[in-house]
């Protein structure tokens, strides 16, 4: 299989001119075999693809995605939700642990990555449990899933409640050299919460998830960090003061990184007014405040990476009273058009620093690094994103990819759409659809 | 008004409307037969997923008083568990041809997730913390006939409501504070802050946590059910405690300014917020809050159905 792109200009970890470096791609058998002057001479190719007036940028890596299957497959499958990465511009994705069964065995995580690789439309990379069956007290087994491939551990969905359990797990993968990632939750502050704990809660009438509940745990891992000398990365940070902490660790040299969600920097509690389960989430919404400091920890750096927390339910799930209707939004398929229209149309950050958030600092978290958010230049491996960031659009529900219509951006104008991505050399989306 | 969710829906001048038909519907309700055919043909379905034998009661005595037909369709939780959604139950009752939902619900917000499914009008009969419109609506009604008032906007202006008790857990209190602040009467929230709403930025009310700093300078002492299960949430420590800070005796109600009006939406727990009998002072308006439900939730069904029309006699 050999695949040209015409016309584009590439953004990558090297590019310093913001507008980027205008060229024609040519790509055989996974590998990108050409990078030449805009309609210079190229030998051959299967397949011509126009790329004008679009970046050309390493794929996109989601470190945080739902994809449901094993166990609840009525909601996602890998196939629907690698088919939903591969429109949103993503070669790689990491699954979270928290299927029936969970990521805790090799086994699971096997078949998650068979299940992917049978799908071909993106990497499907397993994370690990933290803790056996996520339950908070018992050590999975790191070195029979690092052996498996798994980097990356968390028991996402909830985060890890006992201090001492959670010091022997930092203190246990930082021999193997495995990273943790909290779900940062005091569960005994959020027993029966729904939403964001503040105004809108309290004139609504529903439960209240304090910002208390999440900073107190980023605090106690930061502290934990700093005791072990393991590193960390930090799930899904909602809040102003998370993001200060975060601020201040890296500041005292620790090993932390962390990221945020496009729901996150863009959406409000005060979405909630309608009592539409969709905007029921965990983490929940916040406040116009925690959304600026996001997009400051974003720009300054502080906030590594943006994940999308892609968490499908089918919509009998979603038209459940709200304190049943489980939290999660989808997020693979408007994950760029949120990011450009609030971080890059508001002058917040140049698309460079986008594209680093959403590929090359999230494949080095994730250690996808030797694969995925290499620059797009001879012989790398031919992971690709090619879109085009001025294009405005409306998400309708119906043409998403996902099995799942639980998006939060109905009727939302975003800015940046992806025409193809090209997943191992292959184009895997062509001008919007899904080839596979 | 297409439904009555909540006070803010229906605005100042829907309050006041309500408050009017009100009137004409008490007139009705004090003939010898208190029966009038405006609601023929139409059906009044009663939906409560959380028991409540005194509201449903209320709505569909109401409802028969305007000749509407009344169903009762009394749905645990536990069983739509066992299978059947929340929309399916709405849509296959709906089928069945309902010109009214009320709904009540341990939930906040159902009332508005189930208007998607239906095109009946709905009448929220109380959804978890949230709003309990027509409570507050009799409330200002009772407010106005004991003091002889007109209902029109700004009608309470000058008067001072004091909401005593766990108003974060109440919807009652969120809906009191709405009805009485939109007809220009001061709220204050007195409890413990560990029963106040987290926070109360515009709610236009005040808050205090002494019921004694509070008591002599209001018109109104409107004391809130306390419910047992808030001591396993270490919200107070115990019964006792709470009776001694807030709850109403004799001696507190004798510190009242002489025209204050005693109202609890019920039930009463004696002992526990009421540490004395509200029938022996003239002042409580308790029972005409329950008398007066009636013809609220008249004017209520009447507005839903068959607003602009006379009321027949």
């Amino acid at each position: 299989m050999s695949l040209i792109l015409r016309g584009g200009r590439i953004v990558d970890s090297t590019t310093v001119d913001e507008s980027g470096r205008p060229a024609d791609v040519r790509v055989a058998e996974g590998v990108i075999t050409h990078v030449v002057e805009p309609g210079a001479d190229l030998p051959d190719a299967d397949r011509v693809l126009d790329a004008t007036s679009c970046v050309v940028s390493p794929g996109f890596v989601d470190l945080h995605v739902h994809l449901r299957e094993p166990g609840r497959e009525e909601s996602e499958t890998i196939e629907t939700g690698s088919r939903a990465a591969a429109r949103g511009g993503f070669t790689a994705v990491v699954a979270m642990p928290n299927t029936e069964p969970p990521h805790d065995s090799r086994i699971v995580v096997d078949f998650v990555r068979a299940q992917g690789r049978r799908a071909g439309l993106c990497d499907v990379v397993p994370s690990g449990c933290i803790t056996v069956g996520r339950a908070g007290e018992q050590l999975a087994p790191y070195a029979e899933l690092q052996a498996a491939g798994v980097q990356l551990f968390t028991d996402d969905g909830t985060g890890v409640q006992d201090p001492q359990l959670m010091r022997r797990a930092l203190e246990y993968a930082r021999d193997l050299g495995v990273t943790l990632a909290q779900h940062c939750e005091v569960e005994s502050l959020t027993r029966g919460a729904v939403m964001h704990e503040g105004s809108c809660c309290s004139r609504l009438g529903l439960p209240g998830w304090p910002a208390l509940a999440e900073e107190l745990m980023v605090h106690r891992d930061i502290e934990l960090c700093r005791l072990t000398g393991a590193g960390m990365h930090f799930l899904h940070l909602s809040t102003a003061r998370s993001v200060e902490l975060v601020r201040a660790a890296k500041a005292d040299g620790l090993p932390v990184t962390a990221e945020a969600t496009p729901h996150h920097f863009s959406l409000t509690d005060e979405q909630l007014s309608g009592f539409d389960p969709v905007f029921k989430v965990n983490p929940p919404l916040r406040t116009p405040a925690d959304i600026a400091a996001l997009k400051a920890g974003l720009a300054d750096g502080t906030i590594d990476a943006i994940a999308t927390d892609h968490a499908p339910h089918a919509e009998r799930f979603k038209e459940q009273p709200l304190d049943q209707a489980p939290p999660g939004m989808l997020g693979l398929e408007t994950a760029l058009g949120v990011a450009i229209a609030e971080l890059v149309d508001t002058g917040l950050m140049p698309l460079r620093d986008v594209i680093a958030a959403l590929s090359w600092k999230p494949a080095a978290i994730a250690r996808l690094h030797g694969r995925h958010g290499r620059p797009v230049a001879v012989g790398e491996p031919a992971n690709l994103a090619v879109f085009d960031p001025s294009a405005s659009w409306e998400v309708d529900p119906s043409t998403l990819a996902s099995r799942s219509r639980n998006t939060p951006y109905v009727g939302r104008s975003l800015r940046g759409r992806v025409r193809h991505t090209v997943f191992d050399g292959v184009p895997v989306v062509i001008d919007g659809e899904a080839t596979r | 008004m297409k439904h009555v969710r909540s006070i803010s829906e229906i605005g100042g001048e829907g309050v006041v409307r309500v408050l009017r038909t009100a009137r004409h519907m008490e007139a009705v309700n004090s003939r010898p037969v208190p029966k009038v055919p405006a609601l023929v043909g139409r059906t009044v379905v009663s939906l409560f997923f959380e028991d409540s034998t005194r509201t449903r009661i209320s709505f569909e005595t109401a409802a028969r008083r305007l000749s509407a037909d009344t169903v009762n369709f009394s749905v645990s939780t536990s069983s739509l568990n066992k299978g059947e959604s929340l929309r399916d139950t709405i849509e296959t009752v709906s089928a069945m041809g309902a010109s009214v939902f009320v709904v009540r619900h341990s939930t906040s917000g159902v009332p508005w997730q189930i208007s998607d499914w239906t095109d009946a009008a709905i009448v929220n009969a109380g959804d978890g913390w949230h709003q309990h419109p027509t409570q507050a609506l009799l409330d200002c009604y009772t407010v106005l006939s004991r003091r002889g008032l007109e209902p029109s906007t700004n009608c309470l202006a000058g008067l001072r409501v004091a909401i005593v008790g766990d108003s974060r857990h109440s919807r009652v209190a969120r809906s009191c504070v709405e009805a009485f602040t939109i007809l220009g009467a001061e709220v204050v929230l007195v409890g413990p802050s560990t029963l106040l709403p987290p926070d109360t930025e515009g709610w236009n009310v005040s808050v205090s946590n002494s019921l004694d700093d509070v008591l002599s300078d209001v018109d109104v002492v409107y004391m809130l059910r306390m419910q047992r299960e808030r001591m396993k949430e270490a919200l107070v420590p115990d019964l006792a405690e709470y009776s001694r800070r807030y709850g109403l005796d004799e001696a507190r109600w004798s510190r009242t300014r002489a025209d204050a009006i005693l109202m609890h939406p019920g039930p009463m727990n004696r002992g526990v917020e009421m540490m004395f009998d509200p029938s022996s002072t003239e002042r409580s308006a308790i029972v005409e809050q329950v008398t007066h439900g009636i013809s609220v939730r008249m004017a209520v069904l009447f507005e839903l159905l068959a607003s602009g029309e006379e009321v027949p006699s």
